[in-house]
């Protein structure tokens, strides 16, 4: 198929379409109000369902409902509403339900600002809600690649029975690059027989919920749990690692703040300043064995986000005390320039002397 | 090959339009490219830009701070921001029409353009924009004039196919406009 120059925000939505998705429940809040103007045109086309919610503490919960029936359900939203559907998260990801969520990200805390931000990391990848549960978080850093991550999420939701979150920004919400919808490789995907649709009286109803009073009940759920996010860790990490074996220092980021990250790099490659740069795909799992391929001599490591600095709390524990770890990152709706990563990796290489 | 443009002007006078072009005209010719708006609680008369970058190589940031390898500003506020944000040798496309300040930088190219009296010869004032872009596009070669026409139905639809001719003589009296 031919190329198409589309916003990042609507090309998410072409995406899951595409990939089958028929369900969207949302409410708006900017910088990502293209999606639910997108699903509300083209949904009812498809023979899907857009519906907004009254807020979205009902939309993340119409995904809890559409999920346990067995649709290929999405919501969307960005970082305070996403604070409001954490609850919502916590309920789907203990009933083992599969959805996909997309968080473009604004600076914050509270309403914050509406321009792109990366200070959701904490809320992510541990999760804004109760218990213990983990669910997939992908970070694209280009449209293309959110494009296809977003296609194949909802069959890696099925597959865990899990929640599956993708992080972007205002950035590559609002922005503009050429994408191409690839044909989807279908996998081969379990049967939905815990559905909730009726049991035709053929078979015991199914039952969907997240309460357990008997404590060994659930801690034997807990363990299940437990058990399908080591799986997830084993086979599901996704990283891009750069010239990192004889790399002095090496940059961790994600998203869009790694391709200010690689603005940075090709500027000190002229000066002969060798740069390597780790880039998580997947937050959690986050991709600790890519730190294993650092070279064992590089003066330290640098992480760069749109935040104060949370990414680089999983940098030192995948670090291990191997390296020392430094952070240069601007927050509040603000991105970090190249010019800021080139001085921060000057600063650690000078730092020695 | 590479041209990082921003284009400024106030809500309306299609900036944002012809950075779509610029990027979509790219695109048909295989290059990479990106457009990233400013968006904020703005309205109509408001500032706008975007910062659109073409490239034969994959692009990083999409953002342009002090990189920028061109400046195509369409009014006084636009012209005052983003001057500093050109390169070195950077060129800066002013919208005469409505700029009656001179550039203060000594290292970059200027251009002037009287692009609204141009665009009112051809038959509608609207069309100033497209002079603008005519002039950035025989400055720098990044993408031929007639993928921007190309691209003008597949960004503002089919049914504004009757504009085509306006536009290109916009884009070629642009041109003229900077030719010695």
């Amino acid at each position: 198929m031919a190329k198409v120059l589309m916003k990042g925000n609507e090309a998410v939505c072409e995406a899951a379409i595409r990939a089958g998705c028929r369900y969207f429940f949302g409410y708006p809040i900017t910088p990502q109000n293209e999606v639910p103007e997108y699903m509300s045109e083209k949904l009812p086309k498809v023979g899907g369902v857009f519906l907004q919610a009254e807020s979205e503490v009902a939309a993340i919960n119409m995904v809890y409902g559409a999920a346990g029936a067995g649709g290929r359900v999405m919501t969307s939203s960005s970082s305070p509403g996403m604070a409001l559907k954490q609850e919502g998260i916590s309920y789907i990801a203990g009933a083992e339900l599969p959805c996909v969520i997309v968080n473009m990200m604004r600076g914050g805390p509270g309403l914050g600002s509406i321009q792109p931000g990366q200070a959701d990391y904490f809320q992510a990848t541990r999760g804004g809600g109760n218990g213990d549960y983990r669910h997939i978080v992908y970070a694209p850093a280009s449209i293309q690649e959110m494009v296809d991550i977003l296609m194949e999420s909802f069959d890696i939701a099925d597959i865990y029975r899990i929640p599956v979150l993708v992080l972007g920004d205002g950035m590559i919400g609002q922005m503009m690059e050429a994408v191409e919808f690839k044909e989807a490789i279908p996998k081969e995907l379990p049967e939905k027989d815990w559905i909730t649709t009726g049991t035709k009286e053929k078979r015991k109803p199914n039952v969907i919920n997240s309460l357990y009073l008997e404590p060994e009940l659930l801690y034997e759920h807990n363990l299940k749990l437990e058990a399908k996010h080591r799986l997830i860790e084993e086979n599901e990490v996704r990283y891009e690692a750069t010239g990192v074996e004889d790399a002095e220092v090496v940059c961790v980021a994600y998203g869009t703040t790694a391709r200010v990250v690689k603005n940075a790099m090709e500027e000190l490659e002229k000066e002969g300043i060798k740069v390597g740069l780790i880039r998580p795909i997947t937050l959690w799992p986050f991709p600790n064995e890519a730190f294993d391929k650092i070279n064992p001599k590089a003066k330290g490591l640098l992480t760069v986000e749109m935040s104060m600095g949370q990414m680089i709390d999983d940098v030192k524990i995948a670090s291990n005390g191997r390296w020392t770890t430094d952070f240069h990152g601007k927050s509040g709706g603000l991105v970090p320039s190249p010019a800021g990563v080139i001085d921060a990796v000057k600063k650690i290489i000078g730092g020695g002397k | 090959m590479i041209e990082k443009v921003i284009v400024a002007g106030f809500g309306g006078q299609g900036v944002m339009a012809i950075g779509k072009l610029l990027a979509y005209a790219g695109m048909l010719e295989d290059k990479q490219v990106s457009w990233l708006p400013s968006y904020g609680p703005e309205m109509r008369g408001g500032t706008a830009n975007c910062d659109v970058i073409v490239s034969d190589k994959l692009i990083g940031s999409p953002v342009l701070t002090d990189d920028a390898t061109a400046v195509i500003v369409m009014n006084l506020p636009s012209m005052d921001k983003f001057e500093s944000h050109l390169a070195k040798e950077g060129k800066l496309i002013v919208n005469k029409s409505l700029i009656h300040k001179k550039a203060t930088r000594d290292d970059i190219g200027v251009y002037y353009i009287d692009a609204n009296e141009i665009a009112a010869e051809i038959g509608n004032p609207k069309a100033a924009n497209m002079v603008m872009l005519g002039a950035f596009l025989e400055l720098t070669s990044i993408v031929k004039p007639e993928s921007v026409l190309e691209a003008f139905t597949k960004v503002f639809g089919e049914d504004k196919a009757k504009f085509i001719p306006l536009n290109a003589k916009a884009l070629e009296k642009g041109a003229e406009a900077v030719k010695n």
